[in-house]
């Protein structure tokens, strides 16, 4: 199979059928070993056990980003390329990337109380993330707001690439201004600065994660598949009832 | 494992994500039932797409 072919949708609903028990299966034991790793992992200096909390939160905020990526890849696909599968993937990203947003503020709002002493503070990094999940959820509206998959597709491929704006300010936002939140300590040109004690589970965390999107995701994608084609039905069982 | 003074903050994170992971497996889970119910409805009706008659001529 070549990689045209996965632009053809029945393909596309046949390989994923084959691959996506074993993604699975994957992505549940990676996880297991991470949330092993995760509770046996030492306490930070200064932190304590709270440092817990760095192993879903970090994953959740890279995944939020990371979903916006596959959106703006996607929307390239939609305006440039017209890959029939574009859009599917567009729209079937979005729920999920928006659910890992909100994992990443949820869970980084409950590490901020004790280790900042407030639940909220509007510092770039946490408003940047809050604004990514309103996008989200922007894309999202956009999407049930226009009857037509293609009319809606655009809107919202060109809406996504307007957005993908935000993703550098989030990532450099520690570093442009003066924030609360803590600068880059994983991803660093020169290294990480965390011990590999931490770093490890940390590591495993990420790369489940990232599992736990792609499966999720191509999953979603088999469901915006089989909606158009219900879609399509709809209007063949209404024009025949038209007697068109 | 002692989690310390801080346990509640750390458990409330946990759940939450492990929530927000099992909402959107559930989603997903829930929306290809329905999806494969209407279109098992649909072929019940004799209705199917172009693609599909074509493929059933040829065989």
């Amino acid at each position: 199979m070549t990689l045209i072919d996965l632009a053809n949708p029945t393909k596309f609903l046949s390989l994923t059928a084959r691959v996506l028990p074993w993604l699975a299966g994957a992505t549940a034991i990676l996880l297991l070993i991470g949330f092993y790793q995760a509770a046996m992992a030492p306490d930070d200096y200064q932190q304590g056990a709270t440092v817990k909390i760095m192993f879903i939160h970090v994953p959740a905020a890279l995944l939020g980003m990371i979903g916006w990526g596959v959106m703006s890849l996607a929307a390239l696909g939609t305006l440039v390329w017209r890959h029939p599968l574009a859009d599917v993937a567009a729209k079937a990203a979005a729920p999920i990337g928006a659910a890992f947003t909100l994992m990443c503020l949820v869970t980084g709002s409950l590490w901020g109380r004790p280790m900042w002493g407030t639940y909220w503070v509007w510092d770039a990094r946490l408003t940047s993330v809050l604004v990514l999940l309103l996008m989200y959820l922007g894309v999202i509206a956009l999407w049930r707001t226009i009857d037509d998959p293609t009319r809606a597709a655009r809107a919202a491929a060109v809406l996504t690439l307007v957005g993908a704006i935000n993703i550098p300010i989030i990532k450099f936002s520690v570093d442009w201004w003066n924030t609360l939140h803590q600068p880059a300590s994983v991803l660093r040109l020169d290294g990480s600065t965390i011990h590999p004690a931490i770093l490890v589970p940390l590591i495993v965390m990420l790369v489940a994660f990232t599992l736990l999107f792609l499966t999720l995701h191509l999953a979603a994608m088999r469901n915006e598949i089989l909606r158009r084609r219900v879609r399509t039905m709809m209007m063949m069982r209404a024009d025949a009832r038209a007697g068109f | 494992m002692n989690l310390g003074p801080h346990a509640a903050f750390i458990v409330t994170a946990y759940a939450a994500a492990i929530a927000i992971v099992a909402g959107l497996v559930a989603w997903i889970v829930f929306d290809r039932r329905h999806l494969s119910r209407m279109l098992d409805a649909f072929d019940a009706q004799g209705i199917a797409r172009r693609s599909e008659r074509m493929n059933e001529e040829k065989s």
